[in-house]
């Protein structure tokens, strides 16, 4: 059953001159794979930090069609994903899910769903910081120069002095990878237990990035490495235990305090993931304990 | 004609101008391998323009600047491609300021700011970087223990040691060197040059070192220009331009110098 759309907005909010430029930006975008197009962001009726870049990206490639889904940290159900899946589901009158198979476009901030992607499917990353050279060159002249001429040595200096002060290269978030063999691109803010999914992924993979005013892209089926020293190769986060919920061994765990005697459990980041998992029969340790509400 | 006959860099009829005021005109040049050159001057004679026309950085607006690249093939520096020069400038180039804080990097420890030249031409052995980064801070005399302290710890002779190691880090060919030992104190400033000459004779490096002090000059270069107004008025062997001035300049220049 269709929805109607309330009358003021165009449908998805931004007028349409706006969606063509946003979408000329995405094609540059993936015609150049991690390599960030400039684009004239528009204020959104919500703070920078909340995914106006992410939000804007949305508006312009979904259509009535699609089915929407919104994680914030893993969860749909957080003050962030829960707003903007309101959001357009105001302004688009589209159907929304919190099932990750059953959604055609999906915009998230911080994870990619542990349930892999398909082809057919969009994932919209909101990005703080597009930049991966920023912390290390404040100068944007400087390190769209370095872009252009692949100059990216200074990229593995941030990761020397990793190793040098902490023993092991200690980003754990927004790991710099390098996409189709050319553009060195920041994945932020996902964690670096997220970048293998990049790698030939399925989906179509698009970044928005609202107050740096900064879109990029992974097209389906491209190279993605992280960086890392021969002798220090990229490895993952990993856990000493399993979801205390579904029991899950290979997914991203968030640490939950329970109780203030020092109390917590450890449970999957992304909640579809977990409920499917337990809708299937599989059990954690303290699976009747919480009902499936700590996520 | 032997490789050691073709001058590494070549200079003919550089001239730079800024809007109204003259940078430097019509200055020509010649630095075989191995070759340390002194340009001498006062302040705004135009040393560090000239400088800065000889490694690319600024655009001229005549003449030409040719360099041998280690394939022996001939390349004008300001007609290489952005890329190419960038590329030098990690590899066959150094270029050390005056103020190390313009050539370090100064959030990066030690051993990161030594190491980036590695890392930029594709070195991905983390082990192997160290190593030779420690090295190079042995080389200039600096404890290896100090490898992993921020440059803002260290004093300004040290600072300078460790932009002098930076740079070095990938044997380059040409050195340009602006002011090395301004703002250091007259007995770091004699270990530096100390140590500037065992280095220069030990990779067969050749320089280009602006200075205004003449004592620099003496100790460092083989030969000497004297600049004055963008222009070049003498040039010659170094003791026989400080020793026997012919130009009238070179003569005040000389003659300044406060005698101990």
């Amino acid at each position: 059953m269709m929805k109607t759309t309330e009358q003021a907005y165009n449908f998805a909010y931004l007028d349409e001159q706006t969606k063509r430029m946003i979408r000329r930006a995405i094609l540059k975008a993936v015609a150049i794979p991690g390599y960030q197009v400039p684009f004239a962001s528009r204020e959104m009726p919500m703070p920078y930090g909340w995914g106006t870049g992410g939000v804007q990206v949305t508006a312009a490639v979904l259509g009535r069609r699609d089915i929407l889904k919104v994680i914030d940290q893993g969860s749909d159900d957080t003050t962030n994903a829960v707003s903007i899946r309101q959001f357009f589901e105001k302004t688009a009158a589209v159907q929304t899910t919190d099932r990750t198979k059953d959604a055609t476009l999906i915009q998230t901030r911080h994870r990619i769903p542990e349930t892999p992607m398909k082809a057919g499917q969009i994932i919209v990353y909101q990005v703080p910081i597009p930049e991966p050279l920023r912390f290390l060159e404040p100068r944007e002249t400087e390190t769209r120069r370095m872009h252009a001429q692949e100059d990216y040595g200074l990229m593995h200096v941030k990761l020397y002095e990793d190793i040098s002060r902490h023993g092991h290269i200690a980003t754990t978030y927004a790991y710099p990878v390098r996409v189709n063999g050319r553009y060195v691109t920041d994945p932020s803010p996902t964690p670096k237990f997220d970048n293998p999914k990049m790698n030939n992924c399925p989906a179509l993979q698009l970044f928005g990035a609202g107050r740096e005013k900064r879109i990029y892209a992974i097209p389906p089926y491209t190279e993605v490495v992280s960086l890392d020293f021969e002798d220090h190769p990229f490895a993952i986060q990993q856990w000493d235990q399993d979801c205390a919920l579904c029991g899950a061994g290979d997914t991203f765990l968030d640490e939950i305090i329970t109780d203030d005697r020092g109390g917590r459990m450890f449970v999957c980041s992304d909640s579809d993931y977990c409920r499917e998992r337990r809708d299937a029969g599989h059990e954690g340790d303290q699976a009747g304990a919480n009902s499936g509400e700590a996520a | 004609m032997s490789i050691d006959e073709i001058p590494l860099l070549q200079a003919a009829g550089v001239t730079k101008a800024f809007g109204p005021v003259t940078g430097c005109f019509n200055v020509d040049l010649d630095l075989f391998p191995g070759e340390v050159l002194g340009i001498v001057g006062e302040s705004g004679s135009g040393k560090s323009t000239l400088l800065r026309c000889l490694s690319g950085e600024h655009e001229l607006q005549g003449g030409q600047v040719t360099y041998t690249l280690r394939t022996g093939e001939r390349a004008d520096v300001h007609a290489m491609s952005a890329p190419e020069r960038r590329m030098l400038m990690r590899t066959d180039w150094a270029f050390v300021h005056q103020n190390p804080r313009d050539g370090l990097r100064m959030g990066v420890s030690a051993g990161g700011n030594v190491g980036e030249r590695l890392m930029a031409v594709g070195n991905r052995h983390y082990g192997n970087i160290r190593g030779t980064a420690i090295d190079w801070l042995e080389k200039v005399e600096m404890s290896a223990t100090r490898i992993d302290d921020m440059p803002e710890t260290f004093s300004g002779g040290m600072q300078q040691r460790l932009q002098i190691a930076r740079n070095l880090v990938t044997r380059p060919r040409l050195a340009f060197m602006d002011e090395p030992t301004g703002g250091l104190d007259v007995s770091v400033q004699a270990r530096l040059l100390d140590l500037l000459r065992g280095l220069v004779s030990e990779l067969g490096l050749a320089c280009v070192i602006v200075t205004h002090d003449l004592a620099v000059a003496r100790h460092l270069s083989h030969r000497l220009m004297v600049m004055k107004g963008g222009e070049v008025v003498e040039t010659g062997l170094t003791d026989q331009v400080l020793d026997d001035p012919q130009h009238a300049y070179s003569q005040l220049l000389v003659s300044s110098i406060l005698r101990a």
